[in-house]
């Protein structure tokens, strides 16, 4: 594993300033409870959207909130292959549940999106407009983790460099971030081991303002309970972030304070226990295209596509054009699609990917191999959520540990 | 792009950087509108197969390049990639040439002279990153797969002098379903040597016999008379036809950096985010369509990639 500046205590015990990276010390601020509560008003006041964890049919969902009330204190999350079930704590705790199934990307991307109006013109032409998505309110996303923070940045290589005023460039270009660093990994979680494999920082406990080409958020909160009462430990990363912080009712953060943050990220890092094979992940993929294993996937996937919807950095979408009854006005819509889905690779003569293993193996394929091809990073950020909502309880990284086992005999017998 | 970057492509992009988010500028229309075209005028070539010939309403996409294609739009139906067909040197028009096999393509094709369409583009990379060959081409087509071709058999047609021996191996199910038929003679005149052969027999478009070869198109490609040294090699096809010409080309000797192929694969955005047109490493309509042999090869042998 490269040796990343994963957690706190890390780089404390190397005498540099702790959380937040350089300096941070000095700069570090503390909310009370309350200060969430004046977080939302001042984002709101500003003509943000404010959309946070809300607790909805038994999960922890994304969705608007207009109060700190609406949040999901005192919940947290139980999760393993197939499995996901909201706990109470009964410690109050703000951000203890680990990912739910809802991506951010949903806000940013949405799963039906008009791109084009067509009217016709007298002539029998016609004229296009686009929507403007800069006419919709602002978004700030509140609780934003290290995984999901990550995704948004390889959501910008696959989306922003193809050019183009899309929704989605527009929308992230506004997007205000209030990350919060993971203190309660789920088991289903592997963020680390996914970051370590990609040589990134990120995961608990890595500074998403210090690390080169690092995810960019306006606030950075840590939640500390214990000593000293329940606190958000505060940073800004931006200067909007700073303005916001500095109409909140905030003081100078503590030693104990900052202490106990590294002490809980140090904790979240080392409890995550599932881990992505250490060989190159890139490597492995190219060596498995015609592995045996992906039948035995195959007989246990049922190509619903749930883990393309929950996954981050999942971007794929098909369009569909319509007319209302006149026939004078058509409309585009993009739609999330997945690579699941039958239909997907459909061309003239028939689908390319007609077997289910086709199909898993394009997506895992494209996840850890040829992700890098095209994007020159990973597909995966290790929030555990395909594994969670895969109603087979298939779990990618047993996948990868079979497909190097099999990679590994062949080599031997080779 | 000469064919070593192409092939580096893929290794380049690990040290792509995280894009700065842009502010994104107020200029419109996006990659994503379509403009409308006129169509000024449409020649069937085939039972299901049309060619049309379009001109700008008002504003005209960017030049397009022999083997790119257009995102090309049906009022209210939809949008399918279509490759530009016509001859390059005229880029003040786009010529597409339609088969007519699902909900948008017949829309297409059943265009009229004075009808608007949307077009999109162009996108992709076409036959020419490395510029025209220096010596003798061969030029491989299946069925429509000749619509790709064209521009580039324009050009040969255009500079016969700058070129040494040049073929082309037209090759289709059946007379009938033959393409451009009517300019064989004019191209064979200009010094083209064009051969013709057909998988089945049956009557061509106006119900005369067909007298000519029966075949694959890898028979008289193997009487090609070839200098593999010299030999720029396009082709464009069925997969399996692909697969067949350039293997056969390779074999006698054509280096894979010299066979050049057009892929195809579903696609909904011609530029790279929609995710449909991958093929391995590839985003088709961005690392594609036209991609030498030796790229394409370890792809197109792994079935349903």
């Amino acid at each position: 594993m490269i040796a990343l500046p994963l957690a706190f205590g890390h780089s404390a015990a190397g005498g540099e300033p702790a959380p937040g990276g350089r300096g941070a010390r000095e700069s570090a601020s503390q909310l009370t409870v309350d200060g969430i509560g004046a977080l939302v008003a001042e984002l709101r006041r500003r003509g943000y959207r404010v959309i946070a964890p809300v607790r909805r049919d038994g999960a922890l969902v994304l969705d608007e909130v207009r109060d700190a009330g609406e949040l999901p204190w005192g919940l947290g999350v139980e999760s393993g292959p197939g499995h996901y079930r909201l706990v109470e704590r009964g410690d109050g705790q703000l951000f203890a549940g680990a990912a739910g199934p809802m991506p951010w990307k949903r806000f940013l991307r949405p799963p039906r999106e008009k791109i084009l109006d067509a009217d016709r013109t007298p002539g029998g032409g016609f004229t296009v407009t686009e929507p403007d998505p800069s006419e919709e309110p602002p978004l700030a996303f509140l609780g934003v983790r290290p995984c999901d923070l990550r995704a948004l940045t390889i959501l910008d290589k696959a989306l922003l460099t193809a050019g183009g005023r899309s929704g989605y460039a527009v929308r992230r270009s506004r997007a205000f971030i209030v990350a919060v660093e993971c203190t309660e990994p789920a088991e289903t979680c592997f963020c680390v081991s996914a970051s370590a494999a990609q040589g990134v920082n990120c995961g608990p406990g890595a500074d998403p303002a210090a690390a080169p080409g690092a995810p960019r958020h306006d606030l950075l909160l840590t939640e500390v309970t214990g000593g000293g009462g329940h606190r958000f430990l505060a940073r800004s990363g931006s200067c909007r972030g700073a303005e916001v912080l500095a109409r909140i009712a905030h003081t100078t953060a503590d030693t104990r304070t900052i202490d106990a943050a590294s002490r809980a990220v140090e904790r979240a890092a080392a409890s995550m226990r599932r881990t992505l094979p250490t060989v190159d992940l890139r490597s492995l993929m190219a060596a498995s295209v015609e592995a045996k294993h992906w039948r035995d996937v195959a007989e246990r996937c049922i190509a619903c596509g749930n883990c393309t919807l929950v996954c981050p950095t999942c971007f794929c979408t098909t369009t569909e054009d319509t007319t209302d009854l006149t026939g004078a006005h058509a409309e585009r819509w993009n739609s999330w699609d997945s690579c699941f889905d039958l239909d997907f690779s459909y061309i003239y003569g028939g689908e390319v990917r007609s077997s289910v293993q086709s199909r898993y193996r394009q997506w895992l394929t494209h996840k850890f191999g040829t992700w890098q091809d095209q994007f020159g990073d990973s597909g995966c950020v290790g929030c555990g959520r395909c594994i969670a909502w895969c109603p087979a309880g298939i779990d990618l990284t047993e996948e990868l540990k079979a497909l190097q086992s099999e990679w590994e005999l062949e080599a031997d017998d080779a | 792009m000469n064919a070593s970057t192409r092939d580096t492509r893929a290794r380049a992009a690990h040290a792509v950087p995280a894009p700065a988010i842009p502010a994104p500028a107020a200029t419109r229309p996006s990659p994503m509108a379509p403009l409308p075209y006129v169509v000024t005028s449409v020649h069937r070539d085939t039972y299901d197969t049309v060619t049309l010939v379009l001109e700008p309403e008002d504003a005209a996409l960017p030049s397009w390049e022999p083997g790119q294609f257009t995102m090309m739009y049906a009022f209210g139906v939809g949008e399918i990639p279509v490759s530009v067909s016509g001859d390059p040197y005229r880029q003040d028009r786009l010529v597409h040439t339609v088969r007519d096999v699902g909900a948008v393509s017949h829309a297409i094709a059943s265009a009229r002279a004075g009808d608007v369409l949307g077009v999109r583009g162009p996108f992709g990379h076409g036959w020419l990153s490395d510029g025209w060959p220096q010596h003798d081409v061969v030029v491989v087509a299946g069925g429509l797969g000749l619509a790709p071709l064209r521009p580039v058999v324009y050009g040969l047609v255009a500079h016969r002098a700058k070129f040494g021996r040049v073929t082309l191996v037209v090759g289709a199910r059946t007379p009938a379903d033959l393409v451009y038929t009517r300019e064989y003679e004019a191209w064979r005149s200009c010094g083209l040597d064009v051969r013709v052969t057909v998988d089945r027999a049956t009557p061509d478009q106006d119900g005369r016999p067909w007298t000519g070869q029966v075949g694959l198109v890898t028979a008289p490609l193997a009487r090609v008379a070839l200098d593999p040294e010299r030999t720029t090699a396009f082709v464009c096809g069925p997969e399996v036809m692909m697969r067949a010409a350039a293997e056969a080309l390779a074999d006698r000797g054509v280096s894979d950096q010299q066979i050049l192929l057009s892929l195809e694969r579903s696609m909904k955005c011609g530029i790279g985010v929609c995710g449909h047109c991958q093929l391995g490493p590839d985003l088709i309509c961005r690392d594609g369509p036209c991609v030498t042999y030796r790229h394409a090869a370890p792809l197109l042998a792994v079935k349903e990639l």
